[in-house]
Parts: C-alpha cells; structure tokens; sequence
C-alpha cells in the first residue's frame, strides 16, 4: 500500500468509526427525550432546551474526528 | 488550470498582509470588521437607552438581552448580576462571528498574496471562530476566569481545598485528576468550537463545489443553527463551570 492509499483509508475510517458512538448517542438522547415528552407533555421547552444541548455534546465527538480526519486530508 | 478545479480548503487562517511587523490574517480581519459594527450597534444602544423616544431597535436590543439574563438566572440565581457582562458578551461575539462567517463572499473573494516569491490568491474574509487561535484564546478566558472567580468566592484556601484536602488522603490522587479535567477543559471547548464551525465551512465549499445552484441553501440554513447552538453551548458550559467553581464545598 502507498503513503497516498493508507493516508486516504486513514481519512475514511477516522469519522466513519468515529461516527458509530456519537450517533448511538444522539439516537439514545432522541428516544429519551420523546419518551419524558410523553410522560410530562407540559415541560416541552425544557426538555427541548436540555436535549439539544446533550446533542450538541454528543455530536462534539464526531466533530472531533472529523477534525482530525481533515487535518490527514488537508494536511 | 488543474489547482483551479479544486475547492480551496485551508485548516489554518492565512496571512493578507502585514502591518507595522504584524501579520495581519484573514480571519483577523473579518473579527475587526464584526467588533466595529458590534462597537457601533452598542453605542447606538447606549444613546438610545438614554434619550426620550426609544426605537425599535433599542426594544429588540432588550429583548435579547433579557431572554440571555433569564436563561443564566436558572443557573446562577442570585449571583446573575455579577456574571452576566461576561456570559452575554460570550454569547454575542461568538454569535456573530459564527454568522458573519456564513454571509456570501466570506471565503470566496480571492486577492493576491504574495508568499514564498510567487503570487497565490487567498480568501479575503474567514470565520473567525473557524481560526483554532481565537477558539483557543476564549477556552483560555473562559476556563482561567472560572479559576478567578472561585478564588474570589472561596478564598485561596477555600480554592486550594477544592483539589486537595489534608484529612483525605485519597484527595491527593483526585485532586490530580481534578487539574488535569481543568485543562482537558479548554481542549474540548477549543475544539468543540473549532470543528464545528470548520466542518460547516468545509461542508458549505463542498456542497457549492459538487451542485452550484441552490443545493447550498438548506445546509446554509442548518449552519446558521448550529452558528446560534454552538454559541449558546459555549456559553452555557461557561456560566455551569462558573457555577460549579463558586459553589462551597461540602
């Protein structure tokens, strides 16, 4: 294998395995979130709020390899 | 013609020009522009708060601000007053330099720099939350004030307790983990903000370059999200680290 072809499987396997947990994650939050909606309809706004905010966290991970993914690319 | 073809993708900001010795980068120059019309718009506010007949503009200000003072009040209770000039101005330069960095023409006019002895053509305007410099500059303010404020609230012992406790021996091994969670910190709020305005640019590019016409639209509208998500997440680990340091141990 060349340095060209390990530095673009490197590139696709650093966010395609670096996606798997943020993306269980966010889909755990999502299902929760729905759930506490449907037992407490009135606390919408909150639960909102508190979701996007764990979503954010959780999307950070996948942001962090697709940083470093970026920089085997470009760098 | 074959360097043309490409889209133009650079992971660090690039130098413009030079200014009595001081690089002057490109991401540097938009964050100017958007602090003198933020220095502006708040001068307006000011005059407008003082004189009689107050605009539209002034009531849209407030409104702003309010809903901000409300949403740190059900962190911090009482001790809002004190943090919210920090955590508002957190929230709005970080705001705006997110937006400012999605308005058309950022990134694509090129000019001319010279570099290495031969012309290449570089963007004139760049996100300046897409710089890792200035994300890393606010990780740094935000988590050392955090260490300023809980002296202030706490005492230096009080503060020095916080990691290390005399009577608890097990302390001495936590409290290390402690410091190193401090620094950790500043690495993920660094980089949080960093990758996701960088991945937005890079998508945006990406999707301009693969179908020109109107693809960009919807992704443009989720980056103008994220620009006010990320803004508000900073902010809000901001005031519950904040938080978190003032309170008294128990």
């Amino acid at each position: 294998m060349t340095t060209e072809a390990a530095k673009f499987f490197a590139t696709a396997l650093t966010i395609a395995v670096g996606a798997i947990a943020p993306a269980i994650g966010i889909g755990m939050i999502g299902s929760k979130a729905v759930e506490a909606l449907g037992r407490n309809p009135e606390a919408e706004s909150a639960i909102r709020t508190t979701m996007i905010l764990a979503i954010a966290f959780a999307e950070a991970v996948a942001i962090y390899a697709l940083v470093v993914a970026l920089i085997i690319k470009f760098v | 013609m074959e360097e043309h073809s490409k889209p133009h993708i650079s992971i660090k900001a690039e130098k413009i020009f030079h200014l009595f010795g001081f690089d002057i980068t490109n991401s540097f120059f938009l964050s100017l522009i958007v602090f003198l019309i933020f220095t502006i718009g708040a001068f307006i506010y000011y005059y407008q708060s003082k004189s009689k007949n107050k605009g539209s503009f002034y009531y849209f200000i407030n409104f702003i601000v309010k809903s901000l003072y409300d949403l740190f009040y059900s962190v911090l209770k009482e001790e809002t007053d004190y943090f919210f000039p920090l955590l508002a101005s957190f929230f709005l330069f970080i705001l705006f330099q997110n937006w400012f960095g999605l308005l058309p023409g950022v990134g694509s006019l090129l000019i001319k720099v010279k570099e290495h002895g031969e012309l290449i053509a570089v963007p004139l305007l760049r996100a300046n939350t897409a710089d890792l410099n200035t994300t890393l500059a606010l990780a740094i303010i935000s988590v050392f004030l955090s260490q300023v404020f809980a002296i202030k609230y706490l005492g230096f012992k009080g503060y020095v307790n916080k990691f290390y406790r005399l009577k608890d021996p097990m302390s001495f091994f936590i409290g290390t983990l402690e410091i190193i969670s401090e620094f950790s910190k500043m690495i993920s709020f660094a980089f949080r903000l960093f990758g996701n305005v960088f991945a937005g640019e890079v998508l945006l590019v990406i999707i301009a370059f693969l179908l020109p016409v109107l693809a960009s639209f919807p992704f443009l509208m989720l980056e103008i999200f994220v620009g006010f998500i990320q803004a508000l997440v900073f902010t809000m680990l901001t005031t519950v680290f904040i938080s978190v340091a003032i309170a008294k141990h128990h």
